[in-house]
């Protein structure tokens, strides 16, 4: 019953019209380990994430899919204790070079969170323009301009545009996370990742950045983290399965592919298992 | 069955009994610590109430044995040695208590958390001693300038610990939501976290302010006193908390009257500034919220 259902979703993505309006840029993942301290929270991960698509990331909670896409714009390394092995290239960018500066890496490659987090100081309008302010733009026209179109972008510039003065925290859980978003995609990210951008939203909420999601893919490349099967099928091009290791514990991708193939035709039992609600 | 699942051991009245002494107990036991507050609160009010008049905040003291006069000069010099000492402290307390609530756990923030307990609890008096060697020996004058050093040694560690703990309470996901958006980490601290933790960065400093208006002993060797009006930082100055503890000790009743009131006045001042710090607090959390 599911998994007809998930199937007719992910095959009704992929005959979707596929638009680009920017071409954007893909990750390959080469080899990528992530440690706290001593302990191996991900393991061995080699993976091409495509351009201008959506992957998400499934698998059980403590896998580590947080750990993985943290790595992926090197917010892991901010953790104390934490480490990153392995090779992470933006299009022909290492971004694990010694020379690269992890600032520079964090504004091509957005992200989103699980819980909203607006800047309880700021305005909504200033939310959206802080990451273009705390990086040096001056231009307050350039400004206004940005912060209109990433709040239309967010589908959000309507509910919010006769109250851009008021505190971010006024906006509802939903509208905060499209705040979240319209602030992240302001800085003209190339990709954005995103984790478990919805779990704390209600089903509103959450079709609301599905579409978003779907809009953004024309110029961004998306990664998403979920816990949610069908919002895996409905939204990705490609899904990514991890599951941590039973002896180690390490996180381990498991299997990799189109989104309809790992949904109609899982290669790994694992995953079959996973997908359809039965573990282990 | 049913009467089972109620079961808890021991009986009913007995247990609501212990209730009810315990209770009683509790009370009497607040009620014998809030005693000494009140008293002071009292013993200040009926004696200092009287010789409160405008006079007291404008005017220099008169000679000994003319009878008038106030202490405007130690009012005065009170807000500029806690001005001064702000000055001073604040900075070096916020910056340490940034470093703290940054780099915790290294070996260095770890020896500096541990001095900065020890300085809270140094005596005042010893402080004073410190300060002297480092400003009234050098310069050969006590002066306003001595006294604000004094101060602000005693302001750093609260103001210091208040910052680190604010901080702390900054939840991670800002700080991750300013670093996502490449944006560097000085500038996440400047623009994100410190103005999320302002609320208990400000309550520190006003704690701090209230622990200094009423020390005493620092500044008997680096403010030292004076009975005129204040002429240059270097020069020393009055405070109230000096001229109420010379005022005390001479033998004349007006001057005890003076002091009564400047006391008075003093515990006001802190009390309000207490009562302020509850206020910026409970709208810094709502606004956190
Ligand atoms: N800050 C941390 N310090 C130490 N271990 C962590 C930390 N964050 C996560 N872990 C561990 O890393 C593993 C993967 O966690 P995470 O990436 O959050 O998993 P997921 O997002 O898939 O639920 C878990 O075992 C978790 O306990
Ligand atoms: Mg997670």
């Amino acid at each position: 019953m599911d998994i007809t259902l998930t199937t007719l979703q992910a095959v009704a993505v992929e005959e979707r019209e596929e638009t680009v309006t920017r071409v954007s840029k893909g990750l390959v993942v080469e080899k990528l380990g992530a440690y706290y301290g001593n302990f191996l929270a991900v393991a061995d991960v080699d993976m091409t994430i495509r351009p201008n698509k959506v992957t998400a990331i499934i698998g059980p909670s403590g896998c580590g899919k947080s750990t993985f896409i943290r790595c992926l714009n090197r917010l892991h390394e901010v953790v104390r204790d934490a480490r990153v092995v392995g090779k992470v290239m933006l299009d022909d960018e290492d971004l694990y070079d010694p020379r690269m500066d992890p600032v520079a890496v964090r504004r091509s490659i957005g992200m989103v969170f699980q819980r909203p987090n607006p800047f309880p100081t700021m305005s909504i309008y200033d939310n959206v323009a802080s990451g273009l302010r705390l990086n040096g733009v001056r231009n307050r026209g350039l400004i206004a301009e940005k912060v209109e179109l990433s709040l239309r972008q967010a589908a959000l510039w309507d509910e919010v545009k006769d109250k851009l003065k008021k505190p971010a925290l006024a906006l509802s859980g939903g509208q905060q996370q499209r705040l979240c978003i319209a602030r992240t995609i302001a800085v003209d990210p190339s990709v954005v990742l995103m984790d478990e951008p919805c779990s704390a939203l209600d089903p509103i909420s959450t079709l609301k950045i599905e579409d978003l999601i779907a809009e953004l893919k024309q110029e961004l490349t998306i990664v998403i983290v979920t816990h949610n099967m069908q919002q895996a099928a409905r939204v990705s091009d490609y899904t990514a399965f991890f599951l941590g290791n039973e002896k180690v514990g390490a996180g381990e991708l498991i299997e990799y592919g189109p989104t309809r193939a790992i949904f109609t035709n899982p290669a790994d039992p694992r995953t079959e298992n996973y997908i359809t609600g039965r573990f282990g | 069955m049913a009467s089972s699942a109620f079961n808890t051991g021991g009986s009913l009245p007995r247990r609501q009994f212990i209730n009810r002494v315990m209770g009683a107990l509790l009370c009497l036991s607040a009620a014998v610590a809030l005693t000494p507050l009140l008293l002071v609160i009292g013993f200040i009010l009926a004696n200092g109430i009287s010789g409160i008049n405008l006079d007291l905040l404008t005017k220099l003291p008169k000679p000994v044995g003319e009878l008038g006069g106030g202490m405007g000069n130690a009012f005065l010099g009170t807000a500029i040695l806690i001005a001064l000492a702000s000055l001073f402290g604040v900075p070096i307390g916020v910056l340490a208590g940034i470093y703290l609530s940054e780099f915790g756990n290294t070996g260095f923030a770890r020896i500096l958390r541990f001095l900065t307990d020890v300085l809270t609890g140094v005596p005042s008096i010893i402080i004073g001693i410190v300060a002297y060697t480092l400003v009234v020996v050098p310069t050969h004058s006590f002066s306003a300038v001595a006294g604000g050093v004094a101060l602000a040694i005693i302001m750093i560690p609260v103001v210091t610990r208040t910052t680190e703990e604010a901080l702390r309470r900054v939840p991670n996901a800002l700080r991750e939501a300013s670093l996502g958006l490449g944006v560097h980490e000085w500038k996440t601290m400047m623009y994100i976290v410190l103005p999320a933790g302002l609320g208990g960065i400000v309550t520190g400093v006003m704690l701090a302010i209230a622990r200094i208006s009423g020390e005493t002993a620092p500044l008997l060797f680096t403010a030292f006193g004076s009975r005129f009006w204040q002429d240059g930082l270097g020069n020393p100055i009055a405070a109230v908390p000096l001229q109420v503890y010379k005022y005390a000790l001479a033998p004349y009743k007006d001057w005890h009257d003076q002091a009564w009131a400047a006391a008075f006045i003093l515990m006001m001042l802190i009390l309000i500034l207490n009562v302020g710090v509850r206020v910026v607090t409970r709208s810094g959390f709502q606004k956190i919220r």
